[in-house]
């Protein structure tokens, strides 16, 4: 049966795929038939999503993005893809006035500037073959809304949200498409970091604010970004979905 | 750092409420302006002042001043 949305013989880079979102879109990519190359810092941790894979011929690199001999040992031993999804991603909450140059850096150096220098090489290193897709996964802060403590954040994802349009147009002659997701609140480990700084009551509170009264899970984003790399979306590129349960209708 | 000192940077994070209402024994939750933002202001003076990690677990274990200052001590 044609199957407009399968990943069948497709090979997909996925960054930050040691935990959260990142694992569940490597997870579910691989049951959609896709071949993935995960990568992220944690070696146990790229190995416990590497173990829970679907199927053979997948890949696993340790690579610190921010690192420059790490990001180009990445490029060099990915093979031909079909799609790229840039995922990994660091929050980090900052008050205005407490804004230190250093954790800004820190910020927009993951969030933003090694996601645009690893598709540049990528594309530059011919890599992502022609009719390829490329996902980022952003956020709705930065993009739809921001919150207390999140100006820097929001910087580094309103940023890229301005590459994927113009990265979409450069490509377009590639026939290569370039997308992004923008989710809400998701469950991952990061909640739980958020755990140590709102009560109970607090998360609660936000989550009384989305109309679909529940929390977003890894699997809500995968199966948007299986849509973006598959054959489906061939007439999909420098747009964003956002997937967050209605939060920011309300 | 001495509790003093600690109050003093605590008070800096506030703009309406006079620096007078600061004192080691004030119950800070109670003050009109104590919010989500200054709760998010005194995590990040702590984290720049003393090189201290508080959360806010340790806010909400608090309520003079003076406890906040002493749960530092115990970092």
């Amino acid at each position: 049966m044609l199957n407009p949305f399968s990943l069948e013989g497709k090979t997909v880079l996925i960054t930050g795929a040691s935990s959260g979102i990142g694992r569940g879109i490597a997870v579910e990519c691989s049951k959609m038939g896709a071949n993935v190359v995960i990568t992220g810092r944690n070696k146990q941790r790229l190995n416990e999503t590497y173990l829970s894979l679907n199927g053979n011929n997948h890949i696993q690199i340790i690579a610190d993005l921010s690192n420059n001999d790490d990001l180009n040992s990445l490029v060099e031993q990915c093979p031909q893809l079909d799609g790229f999804v840039s995922n990994a991603g660091i929050p980090k909450l900052m008050i205005v006035k407490f804004i230190q140059k250093e954790s800004l850096e820190e910020i927009m150096g993951i969030n933003t500037i090694a996601p645009i220098l690893l598709t540049s090489a990528l594309i530059k290193r011919k890599k992502v073959i022609k009719g390829g897709s490329i996902v980022f996964i952003s956020s709705i802060s930065g993009v739809n809304i921001s919150t207390l403590g999140e100006s820097s954040y929001s910087a580094s994802k309103g940023a890229i949200h301005g590459f994927v349009k113009g990265a979409a147009i450069d490509l377009a002659s590639q026939k290569i498409r370039v997308n992004s997701i923008n989710p809400g609140l998701i469950q991952t480990d990061i909640l739980k970091l958020a755990g140590e700084m709102f009560s109970e009551e607090q998360i609660n509170d936000k989550l009384k604010q989305y109309p679909l009264k529940r929390i977003g899970q890894p699997e809500d984003v995968a199966y948007a970004t299986i849509y973006l790399l598959s054959d489906a979306a061939s007439w999909v590129t420098g747009t964003s979905i956002v997937i967050d349960g209605g939060f920011t209708l309300a | 750092m001495d509790v003093n000192e600690f109050v003093k940077h605590f008070a800096e994070q506030f703009d309406e409420t006079p620096e007078e209402l600061f004192k080691p024994t004030t119950l800070f939750k109670e003050l009109e302006e104590w919010g989500s933002l200054t709760a998010l202001s005194i995590i990040a003076m702590v984290d720049e002042e003393l090189d201290i990690r508080i959360t806010g677990a340790d806010i909400r274990n608090s309520n003079s001043i003076e406890d906040l200052f002493l749960l530092t001590q115990a970092k």
